[in-house]
């Protein structure tokens, strides 16, 4: 039954809140909601089985509504149903035109999202893989920057290009079941294929993840859609949507083609590394810091991607943890973006300078969460990447050290935001910048918390995945 | 030599001991939060007595348990929680006290705290905010550096490790209105994690083989590692220890770390962070020991660092970049000492240069104080009568950093030279010059400072004083140190004990031992005193009345601009990685990669327009399209099996 | 008569009818040659029906069998007739409105 409120109270709650007027009244009750789902996202975790739903929702192509929901996908729907809450509180004060469609869809987006985490049947993952796009697509073309329509238009092409893709591979592994044929996930783990049919299906799907995740060469949407699309929308596009490239390749490919997988690994991650180390520099020379971010991000999705590829459990458990962990961190960075720019009408570091000695608050809060985006030891993601490291060295030291030097890229990207941002004297731009409302600096100390805490704890998570 | 090793890790009774091992960390940690958080309702007083007292504690703790090592050899490790565990690797957050661990405690909780002491009268000109910030990272660096050397892992080493990394980032642009700080603090992060990087991959490759990251394991399992696995992965630490104790090339960053505080140089970039390599190389004893290549590696790194800053430390003017390159030159002085298995001398070494040299850069500090910020020598001089206490104090850091007996460091200095003469005498000759240079740039610094008639301007002259009590007393403690604490250390030729040695050997164990006939050492430290000396006399007599007011030229113009090593840096590595970022951002990404996105798209439009034209409008055109469609079609019709097999032919 | 005979005969005025809309730009004749099409068509229909019933008509002649496709046929020239008048009269309209029966001349629809 949680598996089916968690999708099910998001989508009631985002179309009831087109029907209300007030802004206020929009905000209070999809901040409600999503905390609703938070609770049951939650209260899902004491659980310690396997919770399962099924309902038919086809019968003549023999697929069925079934949700589960185990270790990994608890972890994630825990993240998708932290998201908003966080979200929705620092962005508390903005306002958008027509409210009530933006918040709408927006719960309807962690909706698709969340039965993407939850699917345990190919075409209902393939539906909601679909569904998690629509809604986004509406968010970004309506309220996104100047360049809204063209970008977006990438964007969706561009994921849809990689969605048809695998629904061909979807309809081959369909069609390989025995009998009567099954979308369903288990009858999928008992297929038997040859290699060379496990390539071309790895081949096809993969393509689909490569694009969500974003893999290098592939990764051409996301600055660009991560740039234009309002803030908040981003913040659900790279602290969660990017994971459902990497939750279905963790689900859909590894334990169903492993000879695929297997026969790719080092194609993959020799991309992956190049990714690694291509973002890494030139997010170096960005000057805005939604773009930069949004680099670091591929930097790191990534070093998780190769993770994966490694076949190592120690790298597995590390892409797990970092799943999370990097949501958390890289939603924080957003927030401190669009507080930026919300306030001060830009985002770039030449017209930037000394905010700390006005936003004092603002400054620690994000300097900590940049140094958790280096993965600085005892903040959550040097856990992460220290076992994805360790994974990645087992497999092959090259790699290990070529993907270490984008540690080194990091942190020179990194300081010189905080540089150019907070540090030096103010400029004209920041000469009257105010310190962080109280709504903002909730929504960043939850996360800061959640950062140390994970960092010199991390336990928690790594039971939780195991 | 295993057995040796085990021995070490024999555990003792005293739960209430092993339970005192956590107040270490816990009491800066406490004091860092409770000054960060609060920082805008405490006063400046009691940041300051928080910020002091929380070290102190730390600090009686940290003696209580060396007392107890002393008497009753090392502590149990005692695990406080997991921090990583996961099917193959479980990682405890570990402490570990031993010899090297109180020892090291205790050099860094007890200057630590006269240092905090110092620095609150230093900094009382801050506002209170950035004063209590400022206490807050001082107590956070503490905190790291208790965790660096008090982990019983690899891991926590790196915690510890990469925190000293921060709070050193965090104190270097301390003052972060100024750019050139926050560029200093950037670089010395960013070599930092250069080496980070080399160490990272040490501990990978320690996992990889062994399977485990405590020091324990690990070094009870050496023998397992083959030869190769030994030299890579000690010379991979040893590139982390490059980074973080600033040997070639790592080293710029030092230098420029003097936009921080003078205390914060005193304390992390000469007593204690920077001295953080030379006990991870001695913690990793056994490893280093396994690859001789390695340990030609580390003294032949850590001799040309010696030499090297030394020739720089000559012609510089600022007072506390003469300090920064005298450090990299004594941390190369260390890390010969390392190479050539003198692991005691170098850790011996250590301590005795936290005393003088924390003693020197705040006597530095209080010369600074006292002069308004001013900090080129060329401007002072004469400082003698109007900052007693600070002369006196600074005369006997220098004497002490010369290596003039008895003062502390002769003996930690004589050890290095003599394990270096027993590995080479090449080493030797090599290290007693550098001895010569230190003895020389120091009594320059001190004769140009302190000598001669004051040279700046008349407001800074009427406003020169000695400074309050709370930085004077720490000076006088730290000279009664560099004074008498290399009496911990006196060889057995010279009629000591060694105590020093006798404490550590448990830990840290030699491969060879290095047996000097006594004649010959006699003659050496001989040599190397009276060679010391001289420099001493020819630099005080130069220029404590001419000292050196001009740019210097030819040779010296390339020692005062650092060998234009900064230079060179940024023309090999800097500007080609900044080139190859921006022709990726411009050239392959916006024309290379999403022009081809792009292209793909423009690609389907031009072929839709261009179809788009068969649209033409003309009957006709449409009716001869439909008719040759009818004929395609009952071509398709008649020979469907033949299309058929060509079809599942091609694929 | 063998029924290659009027296969041939119909395919040859089909082919004049399709080689007439392709290449004829005047309307009337364009027109003309669709006739001659149907006609073509209308023709081979009744041939084959003659054909197909043949056996029938030989054992009975009074049957009436295989004339089926004759009163279809005269079903569609009256349908035809009555399309030649739309189509006439859509030519006259084109006429007045554009001065010429040229059919290149209608593409006002593109662009």
């Amino acid at each position: 039954m949680y598996s089916l409120l968690l999708i099910l109270i998001p989508v009631v709650a985002g179309l009831l809140s087109f029907f209300l007027k007030e802004e206020k009244t929009v905000k209070g009750f999809t901040l409600l909601a999503s905390i609703a789902t938070l609770a049951i996202a939650i209260s899902s975790l004491c659980c310690n089985k396997q919770i399962e739903f099924s309902a038919t929702w086809i019968p003549a192509l023999n697929s069925h509504f079934s949700l589960s929901l185990n270790g990994m996908s608890k972890m994630l729907c825990l993240l998708n149903c932290i998201s908003l809450p966080i979200i929705f509180t620092a962005i508390y004060k903005n306002s958008y035109k027509n409210a009530a469609g933006f918040y709408g869809l927006m719960l309807l987006m962690q909706a698709g999202i969340m039965g993407v985490f939850l699917a345990s049947d190919a075409l209902l993952f393939y539906f909601f893989w679909e569904l998690a796009l629509i809604p986004a697509y509406f968010l970004c073309s309506i309220w996104g920057g100047e360049k809204r329509i063209q970008v977006t238009f990438k964007f969706f092409i561009y994921t849809f290009v990689g969605s048809l893709l695998m629904l061909l591979g979807l309809i081959y592994l369909y069609l390989q079941t025995p009998g009567s044929h099954s979308f369903a996930y288990n009858d999928f783990l008992q297929l038997h294929l040859s290699a060379k049919q496990q390539a071309s299906v790895f081949a096809l799907m993969f393509i689909a993840f490569a694009i969500k995740m974003p893999i290098f060469p592939f990764h051409t949407w996301q600055p660009d859609a991560y740039e234009q699309a309002p803030t908040p929308v981003t913040m659900v596009l790279s602290g969660v949507m990017v994971k459902m490239g990497i939750f279905g390749v963790i689900k859909w490919l590894l334990p169903i083609v492993p000879l695929g997988v297997q026969s790719h690994s080092n194609f993959v991650i020799i991309l992956a590394v190049i990714g690694m180390l291509y973002a890494s520099l030139i997010a170096i020379k960005q000057d805005d810091i939604k773009r930069l971010v949004a680099y670091s991000s591929i930097a790191h999705i990534g070093l998780m991607c190769a993770a994966i590829f490694t076949s190592t459990t120690i790298g597995m458990e590390g892409v797990l943890v970092q799943m999370f962990n990097h949501g958390i961190n890289v939603i924080g960075l957003w927030i401190v973006a669009d507080v930026i720019e919300q306030q001060l009408g830009t985002r770039k570091f030449s017209e930037l300078g000394g905010l700390a000695q006005k936003t004092p608050t603002l400054a620690i809060l994000f300097v900590v969460m940049c140094f958790a985006n280096i993965a600085l030891p005892l903040t959550n993601a040097f856990v992460g990447e220290f076992l994805m490291f360790s994974g990645l060295f087992k497999f092959n030291i090259w790699f290990a050290a070529a993907a270490g030097v984008s540690i080194i890229l990091g942190a020179v990207y990194t300081l010189n935001m905080v540089q150019k941002i907070f540090y030096g004297n103010t400029v004209a731009q920041t000469e009257n910048a105010i310190d962080i409302s109280l709504n903002v600096k909730l929504a960043l100390v939850i996360l800061v918390i959640m950062i140390i805490t994970f960092g010199v704890y991390p336990m928690p998570l790594l039971n939780l995945v195991r | 030599m295993e057995q040796t090793h085990n021995s070490s890790f024999i555990t003792h009774n005293s739960q209430h001991m092993n339970k005192l091992v956590y107040l270490i960390p816990l009491f800066p940690l406490v004091g860092f939060l409770i000054n960060g958080l609060m920082r805008k309702s405490l006063s400046k007083s009691l940041t300051g007595i928080i910020g002091s007292v929380a070290i102190l504690a730390s600090f009686i703790v940290s003696l209580i348990l060396f007392l107890d090592v002393k008497t009753n050899g090392a502590m149990a490790v005692n695990p406080l929680f997991t921090f990583i565990k996961t099917q193959t690797l479980t990682i405890d957050f570990a402490f570990q006290v031993d010899q090297l661990s109180s020892l090291f405690l205790l050099i860094i909780t007890g200057i630590g705290f006269l240092i905090h002491v110092y620095s609150a009268s230093y900094m009382h000109e801050e506002e209170p905010q950035h004063f209590a910030r400022y206490f807050a990272y001082l107590n956070l660096f503490v905190f790291s550096m208790l965790l660096l050397v008090l982990g019983a892992n690899y891991v926590i080493m790196f915690i510890g490790w990469e925190g000293v990394g921060l709070c050193s980032y965090l104190l270097i642009g301390y003052w972060f209105k100024n750019n050139n700080y926050n560029y200093a603090a950037k670089k010395a992060f960013i070599m930092n994690r250069i080496g980070d990087l080399g160490f990272l991959l040490a501990v990978f490759w320690i996992i990889n083989k062994l399977g485990t990251v405590s020091y324990a394991e690990v070094f009870a399992n050496a023998s397992k590692l083959t030869a190769a696995d030994a030299t890579a992965i000690t010379m991979l630490l040893f590139v982390g220890a490059m980074g973080k104790s600033a040997q070639i090339p790592l080293y710029t960053w030092l230098p420029d770390a003097m936009a921080g505080p003078t205390p914060v140089s005193a304390l992390i970039h000469a007593a204690t962070m920077v001295t953080a390599g030379i006990y991870m190389i001695a913690r990793s004893n056994v490893l280093y020991n396994m690859s001789e290549f390695t340990m030609h590696v580390v003294a032949i790194v850590g001799l040309a660092t010696a030499l090297f800053s030394a020739t720089i430390a000559i012609k510089q003017n600022d007072i506390k970049k003469v300090l920064a390159y005298s450090t990299v030159s004594q941390l190369g002085y260390m890390f010969l000492g390392l190479g050539c298995g003198a692991y005691t001398g170098a850790v011996f070494h250590v301590m005795t240069h936290a005393f003088f040299k924390a003693l020197l850069f705040l006597g530095a500090g209080s010369v600074i104080h006292a002069m308004h910020h001013e900090q080129d020598i060329r401007n002072m001089g004469g400082l003698k009568k109007k900052l007693p206490i600070t002369h006196i104090t600074f005369l006997l850091g220098c004497i002490a950093i010369s290596g003039m007996p008895p003062f502390s460091g002769f003996f930690s200095k004589d050890e290095i030279l003599a394990a270096a003469y027993a590995h080479s005498p090449i080493y030797w000759v090599l290290g007693v010059a550098g001895a010569a240079m230190t003895a020389f740039y120091m009594f320059r610094l001190y004769a140009t400072t302190f000598l001669g008639n004051f040279r700046g301007t008349h407001d800074q002259e009427h406003h020169l004083h000695e400074s309050p009590k709370a930085m004077t007393i720490p000076l006088m403690i730290l000279a009664l140190l560099s004074v008498v604490g290399g009496l911990v250390g006196v060889p057995e030729i010279l009629g000591g004990h060694h105590e020093l040695h006798h404490f550590l050997s448990p830990v840290l164990v030699s491969e060879k031992a290095h047996e000097i006939p006594h004649n010959t050492e006699y003659m050496l430290m001989g040599i190397s005193v009276a060679i010391a000396a001289i420099a001493i006399l020819f630099a005080v007599n130069k220029f404590s009345k001419n000292p050196e007011m001009k740019e210097a030229e030819g040779l010296g113009k390339v020692l005062a601009n650092k060998w234009y090593v900064d230079e060179l840096y940024d023309n090999i590595v800097v500007k080609p990685l900044g080139s190859l970022a921006a022709f990726f951002k411009n050239i392959i990404e916006k024309s290379g990669i999403d022009g081809a996105v792009n292209g793909v798209g423009k690609l389907v439009q031009y072929g839709s327009r261009q179809t788009r034209l068969l649209q033409s409008g003309q009957v006709g055109n449409y009716i001869l399209i439909m008719v040759l469609a009818f004929v395609l079609i009952i071509f398709i019709w008649i020979n469907d099996g033949h299309i058929y097999r060509f079809i599942t032919k091609l694929f | 008569m063998p029924i290659s005979n009027y296969i041939i005969f119909c395919l040859a005025l089909f082919t004049i009818g399709i080689v007439g809309v392709l290449v004829r730009r005047n309307a009337i004749i364009v027109f003309m040659c669709i006739e001659l099409m149907l006609n073509a068509v209308n023709l081979l229909l009744v041939a084959f029906s003659k054909m197909h019933n043949g056996v029938a008509y030989l054992t009975d002649k009074s049957t009436i069998v295989g004339a089926d496709a004759q009163v279809f046929v005269f079903f569609i020239m009256v349908v035809a007739a009555a399309e030649v008048s739309v189509g006439l009269a859509i030519i006259v309209m084109m006429y007045r409105n554009t001065k010429s029966i040229d059919i290149n001349f209608l593409n006002r629809l593109k662009n």
